[in-house]
């Protein structure tokens, strides 16, 4: 198992989270596929860093970890204060904000 | 000549414009607090000048030399370093002659309008713009310098503006008033730019350091400056091709057309090239320039004076001719000036004194123009007849009437300049003066003579009545009070004496000579192409009487050959102006405007538009779906690797 393996199955993780959040109108599906994406990348550091050897990757890595757990966190508290006021979490419904 | 500063009696010249400027000063700003007494105080004031003019005259009398021309310095109105504009009262031998007849005759003619204008309501306006017209015609004689000319020259313009347009409810007189000021705008343009020129060549406005300079500054520069000054005078007195207006002019009341389109105001332009008279002397070319207008404009005048109907227009028209007359003098050089002057002087008595007749005409006849509803009025206004009479054989130049003496010295000098041009200018004048017969004989037997048309068909008024007549109805012509009469029976007198008075023993040259030269040569009364112009007078005399005295005058005019549609018409002056200068004019002014809309504007609006409506479009894609938003994002980073990755390979 060479690190490239772990690159690979972690642009496949990208991928999967990239449609998710482009095909899915669920507000909480769509987080999902972003954790996805975040994780697929924190993937790819970690594999990076073990092919270079040092530990660069591996700090990003949790950096991105920390950053991510704080997004989840106002992301949610959003979507319930729309929740309350739409009673619905489809993004589609929430495009107030245009032209 | 040299002059003096001024001493004495003439340290007090500013008086001459100070009175009637402080008539016209309290009139107009008095307003309706002095309607009563308003009149009087005009007349006053322009009596008070008169008076000091008289005074200055016989000091002038008194002095020898260059004590002759006193120079009054007022005050600096600009001084700035090398640019010295200076305010000065000028009086010599050529600015007190006509101190005493604007004076003179102002004075006689606003004695006359106290009693014409007594039924107006508006009749302290009319002394107030009568006070200050004689302020500014002053101004524009005494001056010393060219810019207190400019001056003055744009103040009588303001005045006839005014007084054209005295009736301003009538519509005519409206667009008259404002004909008068455009076609002297034109005019001033030249004189204008003429003293710009002198100030830009000459450094100066004097009339003393422009002629200096102008004997030693070259042709060119003294011909540009006579041929502008001319178009200056053109305009101010109503030469070809700046004559239109002043036919239209006699919208205003009577004594106006007698005291500011016959006697003072029209004879500007001739003072000016007179006062300018080392600039032509120096240009050749200028004064034939000079000569060209005035014989052209003498028939010009003359033929139209043959052809109207309208008593004051006949009577314009003959002013335009008398002008015309000057003008060609005044192109003679030292030949002419002192002629042009004595016929100027003379013409102001004549001319006055014909107005005024005329509006006496008008008085007793409702205010009617036309002389086709006259007829026979010599048994019911006897002083007018006899006046107008005398003013008559003045001016068609039977001697020893003042007309005889003045015009015979015009056409003397025009003869002795010799060569073909001489010879054209001589016969121009000779015909004028057989052209002058015939119209004035005409008006006098369409007026006076003949049997009273106004009693079968009536008259319908025109000039001051508000509102005009509509129907026709018999008026009671009377003859007019003695404060209108008297002036006219003073400008009959002066009409007779004044041409041998000033011209008999060269009285009027020797007292000239030292601000416009000798004539080279002098002439006996009697000269052959003097007794040609008679015996044309005499000619035409006898057409008119075959054509409007042996037979009846039909109440409606004739059709009439070409020439006399054309005379009916101004000679087509307008027409000309109008297809000439006013129709392209306005093209021009629509092509402008279409330029700016569809041009200019159009292409500043299309840019506009094109900017709104594209960000129209394009803020389409702010849709507010969150997913369409990541694609887009999406598809830019896979651009963005996807280039990265090119530029790496």
């Amino acid at each position: 198992m060479s690190p490239a393996h772990y690159v690979f199955l972690a642009v496949i993780l990208f991928v999967i989270g990239a449609v998710g959040v482009l095909v899915r109108r669920n507000a909480i599906l769509i987080f999902m596929s972003v954790e996805l994406m975040l994780n697929a990348c924190n993937l790819a550091f970690v594999a990076f860093a073990r092919m270079h050897g040092n530990l660069d990757g591996q700090v990003v890595a949790f950096f991105v970890m920390v950053v991510a757990a704080a997004e989840v966190v106002v992301g949610l508290a959003i979507l319930m204060a729309i929740y309350r006021a739409r009673k619905s979490a489809s993004v589609d419904d929430a495009s107030l904000l245009k032209y | 000549m040299t002059s003096l500063a001024a001493t004495g009696v003439f340290r007090a010249s500013w008086l001459l414009l100070a009175f009637p400027a402080f008539g016209a000063a309290v009139l107009l700003i008095g307003g309706r607090f002095t309607d009563k007494w308003g009149h009087l105080l005009g007349v006053l004031m322009s009596l008070a000048s008169f008076v000091y003019g008289l005074i200055a005259f016989f000091a002038l009398l008194g002095k020898t030399g260059a004590g002759r021309s006193q120079d009054l310095h007022m005050f600096s109105w600009i001084p700035v370093n090398g640019f010295q504009a200076n305010i000065g009262v000028l009086i010599d031998p050529l600015s007190i002659s006509f101190v005493l007849l604007i004076t003179g005759v102002g004075s006689l003619i606003l004695i006359y309008a106290v009693a014409y204008m007594a039924h107006d309501p508006a009749r302290r306006r009319f002394f107030a713009y009568l006070n200050l017209f004689i302020t500014a015609m002053l101004l524009l004689v005494v001056s010393d310098n060219y810019l207190g000319l400019y001056v003055g020259w744009e103040g009588v313009g303001l005045a006839s503006y005014l007084l054209i347009g005295f009736w301003q409810f009538k519509p005519t007189a409206a667009v008259a008033a404002k004909k008068a000021f455009i076609a002297n705008r034109v005019g001033d343009v030249g004189l204008s730019l003429a003293i710009m020129l002198m100030f830009a060549e000459f450094g100066t406005f004097n009339f003393s350091g422009v002629f200096d300079n102008a004997k030693s500054g070259g042709t060119g520069i003294t011909t540009a400056l006579g041929l502008l000054l001319l178009l200056g005078a053109c305009g101010k007195s109503a030469q070809v091709p700046l004559q239109s207006w002043l036919l239209d002019a006699m919208e205003g009341p009577t004594p106006v057309s007698a005291l500011i389109h016959a006697a003072t105001m029209v004879t500007a332009g001739v003072y000016l090239i007179v006062r300018s008279n080392p600039i032509f002397n120096d240009s050749p070319t200028a004064q034939l320039a000079v000569t060209v207008v005035g014989a052209v404009t003498l028939l010009f005048g003359a033929i139209i004076g043959c052809a109207k109907d309208d008593f004051k227009k006949a009577l314009a028209g003959s002013t335009m001719s008398q002008i015309g007359y000057m003008t060609l003098a005044a192109g003679l050089g030292p030949a002419g000036y002192v002629f042009a002057i004595a016929h100027l002087l003379a013409h102001g008595f004549f001319k006055a004194g014909l107005f005024l007749g005329a509006g006496s005409v008008l008085h007793g006849m409702d205010d009617e123009v036309n002389m086709r509803r006259y007829g026979g009025l010599r048994k019911f206004l006897p002083v007018t007849f006899v006046t107008f009479g005398l003013g008559y054989l003045a001016i068609i130049g039977i001697p020893p009437f003042s007309g005889f003496f003045t015009k015979d010295g015009i056409i003397d000098a025009a003869w002795d300049k010799g060569g073909t041009s001489g010879y054209i200018l001589a016969t121009c004048a000779i015909i004028g003066a057989g052209v002058t017969a015939f119209y004035m004989t005409r008006v006098m037997l369409m007026t006076w003579f003949g049997t009273p048309r106004w009693q079968q068909e009536g008259v319908l008024g025109g000039a001051g009545a508000n509102p005009p007549y509509t129907e026709p109805h018999i008026p009671h012509p009377h003859e007019s009070p003695a404060t209108m009469t008297v002036p006219l029976i003073l400008l009959a007198v002066g009409s007779v004496v004044a041409g041998w008075f000033l011209i008999v023993d060269a009285r009027f040259s020797n007292f000239l000579a030292p601000v416009v030269g000798v004539p080279p040569t002098m002439h006996g009364i009697w000269s052959t192409p003097g007794i040609i112009a008679l015996v044309l007078a005499v000619l035409g005399i006898g057409l008119a009487w075959t054509m409007y005295g042996r037979v009846p005058v039909p109440f409606t005019a004739p059709r009439g050959s070409v020439l006399t549609r054309a005379a009916r018409a101004d000679l087509y002056g307008d027409a000309f102006n109008e297809s000439v200068l006013m129709r392209p004019g306005q093209w021009l002014t629509r092509l402008s405007v279409f330029f700016d809309s569809r041009g200019v504007d159009g292409l500043v609006n299309g840019l506009a538009a094109t900017i709104g409506g594209t960000s129209g479009r394009v803020r389409r894609i702010q849709n507010g779906f969150v997913r369409s938003y990541a694609l887009s994002m999406v598809f830019g980073a896979v651009l963005l690797v996807a280039l990265l990755l090119a530029v790496r390979l």
